[in-house]
């Protein structure tokens, strides 16, 4: 089940602008992978190139052996990848329980209450009632149910973008720990955020994007002394959480 | 009065508020996926038709006129499934609109069909226990479905089509699915209406029908799977109710339908469920 | 030949052009059908009839009318339409509370005129025709037309050059926006049920004009046809709606003159149907207001 996914030299063109350029990493299982830049990036067209919700111009892209590429988005869910979207979308109107049998959907789209409950602990909110309207939740507690969510698929890999908006720094500090015990279970993680906090404790590679190309690669250490880095992102915006 | 007396002297009534519910499930089926396809009158009248030709011309029996037009109303469906597969909203709705008028023309037109005079002396041979033995019928399987995983699936794409593909949800089979499956119920309803009432006019199944079907199914609840049947029942019986207002009758309905819509816009369904659960 | 069957479609997509108005200036601000509109239509024909009927010259029948559409449209917002905004109801409540004002509407009619189809003149109108090089129409038609365009560029002025203009096409490019803009957003929709309600009472009375004739029914063909108008020419565009209503105008005459008027609402609607499939914004595909 576990599976590397692999972005090999990825184009998206809208209209006559790359809004991804000759993009190229891999997610290991068990690694978790940062994608960073400013706003306009393409760090979530990424996503959605990947998940099937843009279509390539170029490039291919791999879970494992497996083309996923061309595919239709729930076809590529099926095949092992989940996410998670940078303003929610959770089933709103639908309570806990039920969103965490779509997230199961692949596989059995029941959810009993013990595997609920496991669930929400990997997410890091144990406490949740099952029943609540998941739209009447706290903010902080939707975007974790959504992480549950992800996880009720048992994918191969897991993507996030950016789960920590919003969040204060405790929370983001749980936050850490979360995705690196997700990670430790063996999923590869990509996760796209602004907070370099959060990068830096989080993730063992990143990859930094800025129109569309990728402007530097390494591990987070690396990257933040990166002169073209600090340059055109690090500079202007410094540390900041979102 | 007896129920004897009773039955006689409102058996069109029952067997109107019968098929009335099988069109609202028909409808309802589509609005739980989120779809506004507003062609099941349509689809009753293709069924209609179908059953009373075969019936009429063929010599059918009745079980299979009534397969017959099942299937071509389904078949109708998925055949208009496919150009409408990428509209959404209110241009699914127009669309759909549009390919019922397409349909009432042609039924205007053909010979077969008995133009704008329609078709008469259909065999009568559908009663009462007949139209609610369907009824039953259908709301069971429909209550089954409702515990299957593409009962989920439904939920989902009506809720946000994208999430439900995020999570693996083939929305296009589910619209698919829904609409045929509407259409399906939608063709027993009109098969059972021509052999219930043995006469058949293109105006019947025409847009105020599918406007009708669409009120019922706003008004009992389109969340709830009874909410169709509720409000066919209620504004079919309406109707009886307000007559001793003569004249008035047709500004109450019409009050009572804003008066409904305004204080329950969630529909009459909804009133049950707040006291349940 | 050619030149007399456009003519005729003039004649006829002016009127549709005009009622399909109504559609889009609803859809553009709000995003929904105001399915009521046909029963403005019916009635505001009703009312120019009946004034008429009382000695009021046409001209000014037709103002007073028309003005009492527009009433009856910031009345229609107020009861079926404006209590569901607030409570966040939905696009499929408010169609259905548009039904529930039709039904009303036509029951208020039927009450006050019954059911009998009226003539606007008893004894037919003035129909002498005029004879303009290969065409022919009659002072009736050339009226009709006439009014129909002065209103049109009415609406355009007032969209493109007033305050109010820009404040409805504010709000319906987006809604929040206009409102941070300082847009007094109730207003502004009850202006829009004003217009876009005179304008359908307007194509009532000029419909009934033409066939010199008024009935409780003559809503519900319009009221479809005008869908197929606004989804040809692009659901909240108003120069689309122009040029929609002339090209059902077209294919209707055509379907007439070449004698399938038989098939001719299944022409209608069959474009339509190509259009949604093929290119669901319409040939001015845009969903925020535009003016002409």
């Amino acid at each position: 089940m576990a599976a590397e996914l692999r972005l090999a030299g990825i184009g998206v063109r809208y209209g006559g602008v790359h809004a991804l350029d000759d993009v190229s990493l891999a997610v290991r299982p068990g690694a978790v992978f940062g994608l960073i830049g400013p706003n306009g990036a393409g760090k979530t067209t990424l996503i959605n190139a990947t998940t099937g919700f843009a279509k390539l111009a170029a490039g291919t892209i791999h879970l494992g052996d497996r083309r996923i590429d061309g595919l239709p988005p729930h076809r590529i869910a099926r095949a092992g990848i989940a996410r998670t979207y940078q303003n929610i979308r959770l089933f709103g109107k639908l309570d806990v329980r039920t969103n965490l049998a779509a997230g199961a959907f692949t596989h059995a789209g029941r959810m009993s209450d013990d595997d609920a409950r496991a669930l929400l602990q990997r997410a890091g909110v144990p406490e949740l009632a099952l029943d609540a309207t998941s739209a009447t939740l706290p903010y902080g507690d939707q975007r974790r149910l959504e992480i549950a969510r992800a996880l009720a698929a048992q994918p191969s890999t897991l993507m996030l973008d950016e789960p920590a908006a919003g969040m204060n720094p405790a929370e983001t500090a749980r936050l850490v720990e979360t995705i690196r015990a997700i990670a430790a279970a063996g999923i590869g993680v990509l996760l796209i955020e602004h907070d370099m906090s959060l990068v830096r404790a989080a993730c063992d590679d990143v990859v930094v994007l800025n129109f569309g190309a990728v402007l530097a690669r390494g591990t987070p250490a690396e990257i933040v002394q990166d002169p073209a880095v600090i340059d055109a992102y690090l500079g202007s915006s410094a540390e900041h959480a979102s | 009065m007896n129920l004897g007396t009773f039955y006689a002297q409102h058996s069109r009534l029952i067997d109107e508020i019968g098929i009335n519910a099988l069109l609202a499930l028909s409808l309802s089926v589509s609005l739980q996926a989120g779809q506004l396809a507003l062609a099941q009158a349509a689809f009753a009248g293709i069924a209609a038709y179908v059953s009373a030709i075969a019936s009429m011309q063929f010599g059918v029996p009745l079980p299979a006129s009534i397969a017959v037009a099942i299937l071509a109303s389904a078949l109708a469906a998925a055949a208009l499934a496919y150009p409408v597969r990428r509209l959404r909203g209110i241009f699914l709705a127009i669309a759909t609109i549009g390919f019922g008028e397409i349909l009432r023309v042609v039924l205007n037109n053909l010979d077969v069909t008995g133009g704008a005079e329609g078709l008469s002396g259909i065999p009568n041979d559908v009663t009462t226990p007949i139209i609610y033995g369907a009824l039953v019928l259908v709301a069971i399987v429909l209550a089954i479905v409702a515990r299957t995983k593409f009962a989920l699936a439904v939920a989902l794409t009506r809720e946000d089509e994208n999430a439900a593909r995020g999570v693996g949800v083939d929305v296009g089979s589910v619209r698919f699915a829904s609409l045929v499956l509407g259409g399906a119920i939608a063709g027993l309803a009109g098969a059972l209406y021509a052999h219930a009432f043995y006469f058949l006019a293109p105006t019947d199944f025409g847009f105020p029908r599918m406007e009708q079907i669409l009120v019922w199914c706003v008004i009992g609840g389109v969340t709830s799977p009874i909410g169709g049947v509720l409000g066919a029942v209620f504004l079919s019986v309406l109707p009886e109710v307000i007559r001793p207002l003569a004249d008035f009758r047709e500004i109450t309905n019409g009050l009572i339908l804003l008066g409904v819509i305004l204080f329950v816009p969630n529909g009459l369904s909804t009133l049950w469920a707040k006291r349940g659960s | 030949m050619i030149a007399q069957q456009l003519l005729n479609a003039l004649f006829l997509g002016a009127v549709y052009a005009l009622f399909a108005l109504g559609y889009t200036l609803i859809f553009g601000v709000l995003d929904i059908l105001n399915l009521a509109h046909a029963a403005v239509y019916m009635i505001a024909a009703f009312a120019g009839y009946s004034l008429v009927a009382d000695g009021l010259p046409l001209p000014l029948a037709a103002v007073l009318a028309i003005v009492m559409a527009g009433v009856i449209g910031i009345l229609l917002d107020r009861v079926a339409f404006a209590p569901l905004r607030q409570r966040n109801a939905g696009t499929l409540v408010p169609l259905i509370s548009s039904i529930g004002v039709a039904i009303v509407i036509g029951a208020i009619a039927r009450g006050i005129y019954g059911i009998d189809e009226r003539h606007f003149v008893e004894g037919g109108l003035d129909a002498t025709p005029i004879h303009l090089g290969p065409v022919t129409f009659t002072s009736v038609e050339a009226l009709i037309l006439g009014t129909a365009i002065g209103l049109m560029l009415a609406l355009s002025y007032v969209l493109r050059a007033t305050t109010l203009g820009r404040n409805i096409r504010a709000v319906a490019q987006d809604r929040i926006a206009a409102a941070l803009l300082g847009v007094d957003i109730e207003r502004t929709i009850a202006a829009t049920f004003f217009i876009s309600s005179a304008l359908g009472g307007a194509a009532g009375i000029l419909t009934g004009l033409e066939y010199n004739a008024v009935s409780l029914d003559m809503g519900a063909q319009i009221e479809l046809k005008g869908l197929a108008v606004i989804v040809l020419g692009g659901m909240g565009s108003i120069t689309g709606a122009v040029i929609g209503g002339f090209a059902i105008g077209i294919v209707e005459t055509l379907a007439v003159a070449y004698g399938l008027s038989a098939w001719r609402d299944a022409l209608t609607f069959g474009v339509m149907f190509v259009i949604l499939v093929a290119r669901p914004a319409g040939i001015f595909g845009a969903r925020a207001l535009r003016s002409a």
